[in-house]
């Protein structure tokens, strides 16, 4: 067992656990957050994605030492249902979702997408979530929202 | 639309108090901030109107169901329901929804029967409702009835300006009113005499409405199954054997001793699991325990090859029509100026619910709590308790979501899987499938054998239509123990359930025409990884395939075009005509046969058609593909869908369904197959088993076939079941190759083109 910082959604945050212990279980079971989900476990599904100093990372395959000290942000950190983020309230606006349970890493690696290129194209989108998998087929109204919240945001 | 949600305007939907418990929380917590409003003690009786509609004292309405939101929307078309008969504002009505403790069984929520059947149920509840409320308003204002409008839960006498509320008419306190109700479950028929609105006057059924559930599953608000924490929680993995009938020789507890925070490893006859006081633990320690395993009796198949060898070689246990037999099926074959024949191929296929299955148990003594995204909770509360060998009374099933199932929770594994772990422990104990768990245990869509039979007569005109579905059934149905029960020593009873009998052809009329599904007895004595139960549309996507890819064999063979030749015998088919019509237009459809003329270049394109119908909802889809001549992939560019479910509730809900259909229906075409040898399941994770992803998501244009003047028909399942067959017709169109066997991957697509398999004068 270890103490570990971390910086959460801009709190810091210090949990004792084993170092060992991927990032999912410890924003999930320590810190009770919702927002990043348990997929596969493997990294194939991006269910679990976190933004960790600016990139989006699959938080099922980085131990919790790995992000020591280092900056998480989590969907709970985008915007709240009072307050939502731009990207948030495209989702919405599309009602690009079914069961919702993939929108997680949609949305924290849209917002990756979006800090890094504004104004991506299509084909772009589709590339930069191309490892997120969702079983609903909510696909094309997720790129409708990426889209909207880009051109919100302009 | 003002996307700016506050979470106080989410609570003053019903007055502040009253919300839905899969938002927010509990029921329990639902009626503890209602106060001293409606005491539901005693009245879970279906002839109780207070046991589905409560008022609150503010006037919002509470409707009480247990149907439950698979992650559809189908909270919120039901909700419309109930807000338009009642003539409140669809944001006045809160559904508290799958708790066995609040709600009368309704039946299980699957096969898109819950807008069509539990739709009904609550919009004559809510019309019971609304007469009740009119009555009390009668008096309180003293006017007739018939000089009395509703608006926005507020009752005016027509001339004179006088106005009551709902809410003080009755806010608070229980109708005390009985209402007829016979049957139960799906068959359950409320209050069936009490005027209900004319659909001309549905102002809110057949508008767009927005999710109840989206912006708080958008903010990390909302509470999944796998987000449900209980006081004093452990966390538990399974251990599974090879089959469910292999026993734990021998476990090496030693194997883990170095895992801090094992609390137990469980063992109950041939089932074994670990509890851990964290869920890293938990994991590590599920991985790293040694079980030597007894040699299981039952081997799985060797392949898929003598899968389907056995399905055509065993005699059916049961033999289903898809519809009442015409003419003389034998004689028309006999008489036939020409006769064609082919067999299709339908592999095992997964749910593959993106969230591995998990649910969270709380047994104490002779009682159980269970928080689990099932299906059906009352089935869920049956299998506990037999489990348990306790009565049903003593088991609580409160629904979780979880993320879409397509089926898949109607076989409630991990809630038996946490039931034995929390007995085990007196704790309660939450439990989490791995992904490895997921895809070798779930159980499998059924494999399918389809043999079809045409005869025409001298004139070019089918006569004849003879079609044959060889399917396992679902060895994981009601009243069959799943593998957890099975593992700690319950018997399985019964072949299972059939796999469905729909879209064999029915859409059509021959003079002779015969269409049955067998099915054949499961393959093995005891259960396997190679397990299966209903998945999206059971059966219907291999019969859709066979009837409808057989349709274009015969059109190709005429030199007719797929959509005329279909018209031709769907002539006496009004929806079934208005659907290949409208779609046709939609795809911009040029009447020509098909394959289509051989293009220069790498990449052959073509277009394909297919139409059927299930559970009354009729369909017709084109798909448009490319085929890259040198790989063999295939490519679905553009999917056009018309779509008749009847009454349409939530167009835009409907049109999310659709989508998501035709996703999944490609994905499945083109990409999906178990793969398995005697010794198990092959493909444990996603990249042995991939689904589609955003780089092959075809463009999707929709048109939606409202039918005001008929009931409301289930858009769930219906749209995914003639996307195959309109693919395998497009890579007709496109290479002249002809696809009998699913998933059309490179490989199948170059043999096809490299054998020319073309039409059916070769069979």
């Amino acid at each position: 067992m270890a103490r570990i910082s971390l910086r959460v959604n801009n709190r810091a945050k210090v949990v004792n656990t084993d170092p060992t212990t991927p990032l999912l279980y410890v924003l999930r079971n320590d810190l009770e957050l919702h927002g990043p989900r348990f997929g596969c476990g493997l990294g194939q599904c991006g269910a679990c994605t976190v933004i960790l100093e600016g990139n989006a990372v699959r938080s099922c395959s980085v131990p919790v030492s790995a992000a020591e000290n280092r900056s998480i942000t989590t969907l709970e950190g985008l915007g709240t249902l009072e307050h939502p983020h731009p990207l948030q309230a495209a989702f919405i606006e599309e009602q690009a979702a079914q069961c919702a349970y993939c929108m997680n890493g949609m949305i924290m690696t849209a917002k990756v997408l979006l800090d890094k290129n504004p104004h991506p194209s299509d084909d772009q989108i589709k590339q930069a979530l191309n490892g997120n998998l969702c079983r609903c087929g909510s696909h094309l109204r997720v790129i409708r929202a990426v889209k909207r919240a880009a051109s919100v945001k302009a | 639309m003002n996307s700016k949600i506050s979470r106080r305007q989410v609570l003053k939907g019903t007055g502040a108090l009253v919300i839905g418990f899969n938002i927010f929380g509990s029921a329990s917590e639902v009626f503890a901030q209602l106060g001293p409003g409606p005491d539901r003690a005693g009245d879970l009786q279906a002839t109780s109107l207070d046991s589905w509609i409560a008022i609150g004292r503010d006037g919002g309405v509470t409707v009480f169901s247990s149907k439950v939101d698979l992650g559809t929307g189908v909270e919120t078309a039901l909700g419309q329901i109930v807000a338009d008969e009642l003539d409140v504002p669809f944001n006045r009505v809160k559904m508290v929804t799958g708790d066995t403790t609040k709600a009368v069984d309704q039946g299980i929520t699957a096969g898109s029967r819950t807008i069509e059947l539990a739709g009904p149920q609550l919009r004559h509840a809510a019309a019971a409702a609304r007469q009740e409320l009119l009555k009390l308003a009668s008096e309180k204002l003293s006017a007739p009835v018939s000089q009395l409008t509703v608006t926005d839960g507020v009752v005016s006498v027509m001339g004179n300006g006088k106005r009551v509320s709902y809410a003080a008419l009755l806010g608070g306190k229980k109708f005390n009113v009985t209402i007829p109700a016979t049957g139960n479950g799906w068959g359950l028929k409320l209050a069936p005499d009490v005027a209900v609105k004319d659909p001309k006057d549905y102002k809110i059924v057949g508008k767009k409405q927005d999710r109840v559930d989206l912006p708080p599953k958008f903010t990390a608000q909302f509470t999944y199954v796998q987000d449900v924490r209980v006081p004093g929680m452990l966390h538990g993995r399974v251990v599974r054997p090879p089959t469910v009938v292999s026993k734990p020789a021998s476990i090496d507890e030693e194997s883990i001793k170095d895992i801090p925070g094992i609390v137990k490893v469980v063992r109950e006859d041939s089932f074994v699991g670990v509890v851990a006081e964290t869920e890293w633990a938990a994991i590590q320690a599920a991985k790293a325990l040694k079980v030597t395993w007894t040699t299981p009796e039952t081997k799985m198949p060797a392949n898929a090859e003598a899968v389907y060898d056995y399905l055509k070689n065993t005699k059916a246990f049961a033999q289903r029509p898809g519809m009442a037999p015409r003419g003389d099926v034998d004689a028309g074959l006999a008489k036939a100026s020409k006769t064609y024949e082919q067999t299709y191929r339908w592999p095992f296929q997964m749910h593959g619910m993106l969230a591995p299955s998990a649910a969270i148990a709380d047994v104490q003594g002779n009682k159980a709590t269970v928080w689990a995204p099932s299906q059906g909770i009352f089935d869920t509360r049956t299998r506990v308790a037999k489990l348990l060998g306790v009565p049903e009374d003593n088991v609580v099933v409160l629904y979780r979501e979880a993320s879409g199932c397509y089926g898949r929770l109607g076989t409630d594994d991990a809630a038996e899987d946490a039931v034995v772990m929390s007995r085990a422990v007196g704790k309660p104990v939450r439990v989490q499938w791995m992904r490895g768990d997921e895809h070798g245990w779930e159980p499998k869509g059924p494999a399918q054998l389809l043999t079809v039979r045409a005869a025409f007569d001298s004139s070019g005109k089918v006569t004849t239509w003879d079609f044959l579905d060889h399917s396992f059934p679902w060895t994981e149905a009601n009243g069959i123990p799943l593998v957890t029960s099975r593992q700690v020593g319950l018997k399985g009873q019964g072949q299972g359930q059939p796999n469905g009998t729909g879209g064999g052809g029915e859409t059509y009329q021959f003079d002779n025409q015969r269409i049955v599904a067998a099915a054949i007895p499961w393959v093995q004595p005891d259960p396997t990884p190679l397990r299966t139960s209903p998945l999206r549309a059971p059966g219907d996507l291999a019969r859709m395939f066979a009837s409808e890819s057989f349709m274009d064999e015969l059109a190709a063979s005429q030199n007719a075009d797929p959509v005329q030749f279909r018209l031709r015998y769907a002539s006496n088919n009004n929806r079934a005509t208005d659907a290949l019509t409208a779609v046709a237009r939609l795809a911009n459809w040029q009447a020509r046969p098909a394959p289509a003329p051989v293009s220069a270049g790498s990449v052959a394109a073509g277009r394909g058609v297919a139409v059927s119908a299930r559970s009354n909802t009729v369909v017709a889809v084109t798909a448009e593909v490319e085929v890259d001549k040198t790989s063999g992939e295939v490519t679905v560019k553009r999917v056009c869908v018309a779509h008749d479910c009847g009454l349409i509730i939530n167009p835009d809900g409907l049109k999310n369904q659709i989508e998501g259909n035709v996703i999944q229906g490609t994905s499945r075409a083109i990409m999906e197959e178990v793969k398995f040898d005697s010794s198990g399941i092959k493909n444990l994770d996603w990249a042995s088993y991939p689904i589609l992803r955003y780089e092959k998501i075809p463009q999707i244009e929709i048109q939606l076939i409202d039918r005001p003047e008929m009931p409301a028909l289930g858009g769930g399942e219906p749209s995914i079941g003639p996307v195959p067959a309109a693919i395998a017709n497009a890579i007709f169109d496109a290479t002249g190759a002809r696809l009998r066997e699913a998933p059309f991957t490179p490989e199948r697509v170059l043999r096809a083109m490299r054998e020319g398999v073309t039409t059916t004068q070769r069979a």
